[in-house]
Parts: structure tokens; C-alpha cells; sequence
């Protein structure tokens, strides 16, 4: 368990933007998955998408390390931001495109 | 088993009594809800504290028996 801890900390501290997915951003293989990468490809934001598909560590492992029972998640330059109800809705606002801006991710 | 809306309706409500509460099960098949949470409990706390607040009153359920409820929450002021 620890071992996947250090490995989630890695990943989420060596890659500004991180969304932990069901499938890969090409091929979401669940719909609030392919929701979030929508908008992640809407605003052109370059992002590391992770299959938890590809690992029962991982899937279990994810919702551990945030507290939080769903997938996908998003993290930005370290941070937990929310899952598909809580990204949807800063999209909707226009506040995602401004985190996004004020920590100069937008090209 | 999946859970029933009424089932989801009750578990929301006891955690959170002063709730106006929109619960819609989206597709008919009792697998996909959408509820809207007004709670005075939500009071300056951020969109994934009052998240996490309503997955604990749903004890474990979200993720596994549940598998799918778009959440939405405010504050209800005053």
C-alpha cells in the first residue's frame, strides 16, 4: 500500500495536470471519464492521463490516497481539484480555464 | 444489490435534516442519480469537504453498490 502511495506522489509531482481515468484520454472507457477529458482537451491543457483500468493497486490506491470513492480525479501541480461533478462545474463557471491560467498551464 | 432512491433519499436526508433535496434517477434503471443537495451544513466549507460530506452519508456506498450520482451541492443561507 505504501509502495503505491509513493508511486501516486511521484506521478502527481512530476506532471503539472494528472487525471486519474477509467481507459486512456484517446479511448475513456466510462462516461464521466471521457466528460473530464473533454474538457481538459476543450481548454488545450496538456495532461497525463492514468489508466486505473490497468491496475487493481492503482484503482483501489487512488481512492485511498484522496479520501475520495470515485474515479476520475483530477490534480493540478499537486492538488486534489475535485472529480467529475466539481470539474464540470469550475468549467462551467469559467473557474477551471483560470486555475489553469493563474498557474500558467495554458499555452 | 443496487441501492434504491428512496434508500439514497433517506441516507441523505438523516445526515443532513434542513436539506432541500432534487434526487432524479437519470436513465430509469436505478443505477444513475443526480441529486441536489441545499444545506445549511455546507457553510463555508470548499465543493470537495461538502462532496465528501455527502459520500460519508452515504456510508461506503458510492463507488461500489452505488454506482453513479452526479452530485451537486450549495449552501443554503440564512
Amino acid at each position: 500500500m505504501d509502495e503505491i502511495k509513493s508511486k501516486i506522489k511521484t506521478m502527481i509531482d512530476a506532471n503539472n495536470v494528472v487525471l486519474f481515468m477509467k481507459g486512456t484520454p484517446d479511448s475513456p472507457q466510462c462516461g464521466f471519464s471521457m466528460a473530464v477529458t473533454n474538457i481538459l482537451k476543450h481548454l488545450q491543457v496538456k495532461f497525463e492521463g492514468v489508466n486505473v483500468l490497468e491496475s487493481n493497486e492503482m484503482r483501489q490506491g487512488i481512492k485511498d490516497y484522496t479520501d475520495w470513492p470515485t474515479i476520475p480525479q483530477l490534480y493540478v501541480k499537486g492538488e486534489f481539484i475535485g472529480g467529475c461533478d466539481i470539474v464540470k462545474e469550475m468549467f462551467e463557471k469559467g473557474e477551471l480555464k483560470k486555475l489553469f491560467e493563474s498557474k500558467s498551464l495554458l499555452s | 444489490m443496487p441501492l434504491t432512491k428512496n434508500e439514497i433519499s433517506d441516507m441523505i436526508l438523516s445526515a443532513f435534516p434542513d436539506a432541500t433535496l432534487e434526487l432524479k434517477d437519470t436513465m430509469g434503471d436505478n443505477n444513475h442519480f443526480e441529486a441536489k443537495i441545499i444545506s445549511k451544513n455546507f457553510v463555508g466549507k470548499s465543493k470537495i469537504e461538502q462532496h465528501k460530506m455527502v459520500y460519508k452519508a452515504l456510508k461506503g456506498k458510492m463507488g461500489n453498490e452505488l454506482h453513479a450520482l452526479a452530485l451537486t451541492t450549495e449552501e443554503k443561507n440564512g
